[in-house]
């Protein structure tokens, strides 16, 4: 049977030789396929005396399986090879950036009014809202601010007729809320507020958030202790808070309520004034009068205010230098928040 | 209002480093703006006596003094002031001195004659801008003395910023009450004598308007000496409160203001006709020329001082200039009166004036001063220019003045406001030491009647809030209010959520102001009124913004003009339409120009077009979920190109808002030259979302056939698929336009749209026949109503 040997030789030659799987096919089917050498010399078992059979059959059936284990070690290895080279040929770049992943933002005065209407909606306080063009009694009458009063003059007011401002800031929200809904009120009132002024540290438009809180046993402990909890929250830290005796009209008792300076932690620098303190903003008890004048019994009902401006929070938390930038809409400023 | 330091210690016996002080006055509700020295740094500088003066030989502007400074012989200085004269005593920078400016003294020769020293003036100490010649000092400081000893300089001026509820504190007086309260020091005593009368002149009084002034102090001094000086410490009080010299009666009216918080004004008692003088509202058609020249036209709200022929001033708020003193005057009548607040608030303002005066009447001045500043008022001017007093007379209507209230405290109250129980006696020290005076007491409550100077104190709170003061605000209890949390439907459309949308979208969002220059609200509505501002900032923020849009455009030319060429911005907020009463309706608005997509390797670099924008507002409207409840057809707006514009629309045919291409020539007007597409929604219009009702799925296959058809170019896609959906019965679950041609192949005047057609049963699966049979309705009713073949046919 050095015949077989021979063929098996030459098949795995044709086999190690075969460098696609299309020529390694090839090579199967010359020895394993319908007619194949291996297959032939199978199928000349029959001339063979019938003794010598099983030896022979024996032998073929050896090389046979040598000969498929061989093709199938190389397909195994060229089809390795075949992905190797897929694998090759897919390679890319995976640092380049990716396609269109940009997107827009919000603009940061958005963000600091949503940051602080935040931590007071979690707590049950109701979003309200108000016009811009206001009218005299809700922006100042109602507010206990009769006309020729003194505290007119804090407020310089934009005026749209003898009867309507640009609201000069979002307290009116309060009496149209309260004039409509009864205690329990929580509200915060966030927007656009207006001011005759415009110079280096006022823009004639700024925003504001309002809150207030009206209900039975209300007291001035409980003012502290919200604005305290809501500064402490905002500015992320431990930092001191005070309040400070100022005036109102709306009302009394009235406070001014500073922060440590976020700048120097209270040593004093230009951002402070050298003070130590830096002013966030005006708070106080209702004054009975304004809840007389929606209807609501001061009697039995007591309750708190506070306001702050929006723009004095942002600029203090990302450190924004010029008030006027939010204004610009250019979008290097914006593109940084 | 500014202040002394030294002045106001002079009334309060306490011992107290200026921070203390500031901190004091600021945490009492007193803010304290500022501290200044009273005069800058300087040293070396002394009083000098000019004991002997000959001209310079070669110089006619200059003098040769000698000047007496304390030392053993007069040293010799050479002087240019004008007033430079024998005897007179100014301030003396020796040699080595140090001033202001960083200006060092030596000795020097001016016009070959030797000098030792300058004489100064106010300005070159940096007490003042007057360079008109040197400082006059009193003749009776002793020469050599220190300048600074001498004229109190080493002290501070602190300005506070009141609250317009403390009137009272517009005086030296008035905080050093307050600084005795909140600081726990005593008041010193400050008496003021009757001045005497020794002659019997005096000028009648009538109220005419008790209501507005219900008392009028006043009198007559006559013969002072025209020639008098103010003293150089009541200048230097004069300045340190920020007020400047002007004649000796002017200061001395000034001064008590300063110090008492009486607003007083003194008239030239030659200059008045008839026998007496009268406070009335004006009559209508009566004019006043005022001090600085300015002629008002009164009417009858006004309140003013007159004689028997005319309007002398404008009561509370400034003199008449033909009544005023000036350097001729020799007999003198000094007012000091009480005007009502309401009498004075707002009429200063109604002619453009704020004077010192009137800023204290508004505010409420102690109704029981008048007489007390008038008598303190001739004491110092009898000091300085001499002069003969007749009798103070005061007018008075008592009735007309407002009796101090009598306030309750309920101890209750009290204790629930502050959430602190406090001791009957502490409540009680702390309200008298501010001048409130108990008339009653019981276990549950008090009654306290407020000093005649707080017109703030009224009503209960106004003096928890003194109690609350007076304890300190960081002294009281700090608590977490119990807050019982509601259940309900949120009342607002989200707007985090719409925003959300655009950001993913890469709109960038800008807050732009409310007012807009007017030329361009015009351009964006065609020319329709916006609502002007009537006292605006400037020209170009004038009118209120009827829309979104201008405010838009010009952040956009901001940011074009910045070398940025793509750019996708939105806002939120009101616009105003209509009048006052108007509409103002929350407003989402956008725009977008430049590159589709940003700059990349792998981007797309086509430019935006109405289908982007579109795509971004269809994918809003998906994500609230109200895609189906809005439409969109062929529209017009004066600032859209005509052909590019849709209006969006509910079921009930109200119009939503715009989306469309800038028209072309709005763009050139801003100076654009790149298309930019903009899109507005009336956010308050919006409809609600529904509720989304489920449909069961199909287990039957799903069959596609797509067809493309030749229609009319008019035609539009939305009609075609009106017509599909209604003719293709009820399996039809989709028709989407895939292609849409025109050009080569295709007639002029026609267009190829091709759309593929979902179909599927819910209950089987389709047969051929249902498909070709419903694809073949679709196509005659395609064919009816729009002349419809198919492509290639």
């Amino acid at each position: 049977m050095d015949n077989l040997d021979t063929v098996v030789a030459e098949a795995m030659t044709a086999v190690a030789d075969a460098d696609t799987l299309a020529a390694l096919e090839a090579v199967r089917v010359g020895y394993l396929g319908k007619k194949g050498v291996l297959t032939a010399l199978l199928q000349g078992l029959g001339t063979l005396a019938p003794e010598q059979r099983p030896a022979a059959g024996a032998s073929i059936n050896k090389a046979k399986v040598a000969v498929q284990e061989g093709i199938e070690a190389r397909r195994r290895s060229l089809a390795d090879a075949d992905i190797e080279r897929r694998l090759a040929a897919e390679t890319i770049d995976v640092t380049l950036p990716g396609r269109n992943a940009e997107v827009g933002g919000l603009h940061p005065i958005t963000q600091t009014l949503s940051r602080i209407q935040d931590f007071f909606v979690r707590v049950g306080y109701q979003v309200e809202e108000g016009p811009e063009i206001e009218d005299d009694y809700h922006n100042f009458e109602a507010l206990n601010i009769p006309a020729h009063h003194p505290a007119r003059a804090m407020h310089d007011t934009f005026y749209i007729d003898a009867t309507h401002v640009l609201r000069t800031h979002t307290s009116p929200v309060q009496i149209r809320t309260l004039e409509r809904q009864a205690p329990p009120v929580r509200i915060v009132c966030p927007g656009r507020v207006y001011r005759c002024d415009s110079d280096l540290t006022h823009t004639p438009m700024f925003h504001q958030v309002e809150g207030l809180v009206v209900d039975r046993d209300i007291s001035f402990a409980d003012l502290r202790g919200t604005v305290d909890q809501f500064l402490k929250a905002f500015f992320e830290t431990d930092l001191p808070v005070r309040f400070r005796p100022s005036y109102f009209p709306f009302t009394e008792p009235s406070a001014e309520v500073d922060i440590q300076c976020t700048q120097c932690r209270g040593a004093g620098c230009r951002v402070c004034k050298q003070s130590g303190w830096l002013e966030v903003m005006g708070c106080g008890m209702v004054h009975p009068n304004v809840l007389a004048n929606c209807g609501i019994d001061p009697e039995n009902f007591t309750g708190f205010a506070f306001g702050m401006g929006v723009e004095r929070l942002a600029m203090l938390r990302h450190g924004v230098g010029d008030l006027r930038l939010f204004f610009e809409n250019d979008l290097r400023f914006l593109q940084q928040f | 209002m500014k202040f002394s330091k030294a002045w106001l210690l002079q009334h309060v016996d306490i011992e107290i480093a200026t921070p203390d002080l500031v901190a004091g006055l600021t945490m009492a509700g007193l803010e304290v703006d500022g501290v200044e020295p009273a005069a800058p740094p300087f040293t070396n500088v002394v009083v000098g006596e000019i004991v002997a003066i000959e001209p310079h030989p070669d110089a006619d502007q200059l003098r040769v003094c000698r000047v007496g400074a304390g030392g053993d012989a007069p040293v010799q200085v050479v002087c240019g002031a004008p007033n430079a004269r024998l005897g007179l005593k100014a301030p003396f920078a020796q040699i080595g001195a140090c001033l202001p400016g960083e200006l060092t003294i030596k000795a020097a020769r001016l016009r070959g004659v030797e000098s030792q020293g300058m004489l100064c003036s106010a300005a070159e100490l940096g007490l003042s801008s007057d360079q008109a010649g040197l400082l006059e000092l009193p003749a009776d400081l002793r020469a050599g003395t220190d300048l600074r000893a001498a004229l109190a300089l080493d002290d501070e001026v602190i300005e506070v910023d009141l609250t317009p509820n403390r009137g009272d504190c517009l005086g030296v007086r008035g905080l050093a009450r307050e600084v005795a309260a909140v600081m726990g020091a005593p008041l010193q005593d400050f008496p003021v004598a009757p001045v005497p009368a020794t002659i019997a002149d005096a000028l009648p009084i009538r109220l005419n308007a008790a209501g507005a002034c219900p008392r009028y102090a006043g009198r007559i001094i006559r013969a002072i000496d025209p020639e008098a000086k103010t003293p150089v410490w009541m200048l230097e009080r004069l300045r340190r409160g920020g007020i400047r010299g002007i004649h000796p009666v002017v200061d001395v009216t000034n001064y008590v203001m300063l110090e008492l918080g009486q607003p007083m004004h003194g008239f030239d008692l030659g200059r008045l006709h008839g026998t007496g003088i009268e406070v009335r509202h004006a009559r209508s058609g009566e004019t006043l020329t005022l001090l600085d020249g300015n002629v008002l036209e009164l009417d009858a709200g006004c309140l003013v001082i007159a004689d028997a022929q005319r309007t002398l001033a404008l009561a509370g708020i400034m003199g008449g200039r033909d009544s005023g003193v000036d350097a001729q005057t020799r007999d003198v009548f000094l007012e000091s009166a009480h005007f009502q607040p309401l009498a004075v608030a707002g009429k200063a303002r109604q002619f453009g004036l704020h004077t010192d005066s009137s800023h204290r009447f508004e505010r409420g001045v102690d109704p029981e001063l008048p007489l007390r500043a008038l008598e303190r008022a001739t004491a110092l001017l009898l000091e300085i220019t001499g002069g003969k007093p007749g009798p103070a007379l005061v007018a008075e209507d008592t009735g007309a003045l407002a009796a101090p209230g009598v306030i309750q405290l309920r101890r209750k109250r009290l204790a629930q406001q502050l959430r602190l129980d406090f001791a009957p006696e502490r409540v009680k020290t702390m309200l008298a030491s501010l001048g409130l005076e108990l008339v009653e007491e019981t276990p549950d409550h008090w009654q306290f009647r407020a000093p005649s100077w707080r017109f703030d104190l009224g009503i209960e709170a106004d003096l928890i809030e003194e109690i609350a003061r007076i304890h300190g605000y960081n002294n009281l209890p700090s608590a977490t209010p119990v807050l019982a949390p509601e259940i309900g439907p949120s009342r607002q459309r989200d707007l985090a959520g719409i925003r959300a949308v655009l950001v993913q979208r890469g709109y960038r969002e800008v807050i732009c102001y409310s007012f807009v220059p007017p030329e361009i609200a015009g351009l964006v509505t065609g020319g329709a009124p916006a609502i002007p501002v009537i006292n605006p900032i400037s020209a170009a923020m004038s009118v209120m913004r009827p829309s979104l849009w201008p405010g838009l455009l010009l952040a956009l030319r901001h940011n074009l003009n910045r070398q940025q060429e793509r750019v996708r911005l939105f806002e939120t907020g009101l616009r105003f339409g209509g009048g006052p009463d108007g509409e103002q309706r929350m407003t989402l608005a956008g725009l977008i120009t430049g590159n589709r997509e940003p700059e990349g390797w792998a981007n797309a670099r086509d430019q935006v077009d109405f289908f982007a924008l579109k795509g971004d507002v269809e994918a809003l409207l998906a994500a609230l979920g109200i895609g189906a409840r809005v439409s969109g057809e062929r529209g017009t707006h004066p600032a859209l190109h005509p052909g590019q514009c849709l209006r969006l629309r509910d079921d009930g045919d109200a119009t939503l808002g715009h989306l469309g291409l800038l028209s072309p020539v709005v763009a050139r007007a801003l100076d654009f030259d790149q298309p930019v597409f903009l899109f507005e929604l009336a956010l308050d219009r919006l409809p609600g979302a529904a509720t989304a009702a489920f449909r069961s799925l199909s287990r039957f296959p799903a069959v596609r056939r797509d067809i493309a058809i030749v229609v009319p170019r008019e035609v539009t896609a939305a009609a075609v698929l009106g017509t599909v959906k209604r003719a293709s019965g009820e399996s039809l679950t989709e028709a989407r336009i895939f292609d849409v041609y025109h050009g080569e192949h295709i007639e002029n005047n026609k267009k190829s749209i091709a759309i593929g057609l979902t179909f599927q049963d819910s209950s089987r699966t389709l047969e051929d026949s249902d498909v070709q049979s419903a694809e073949a309705a679709v196509l005659e009713a395609l064919a009816a109503e729009f002349g419809a073949r198919l492509r290639g046919e």
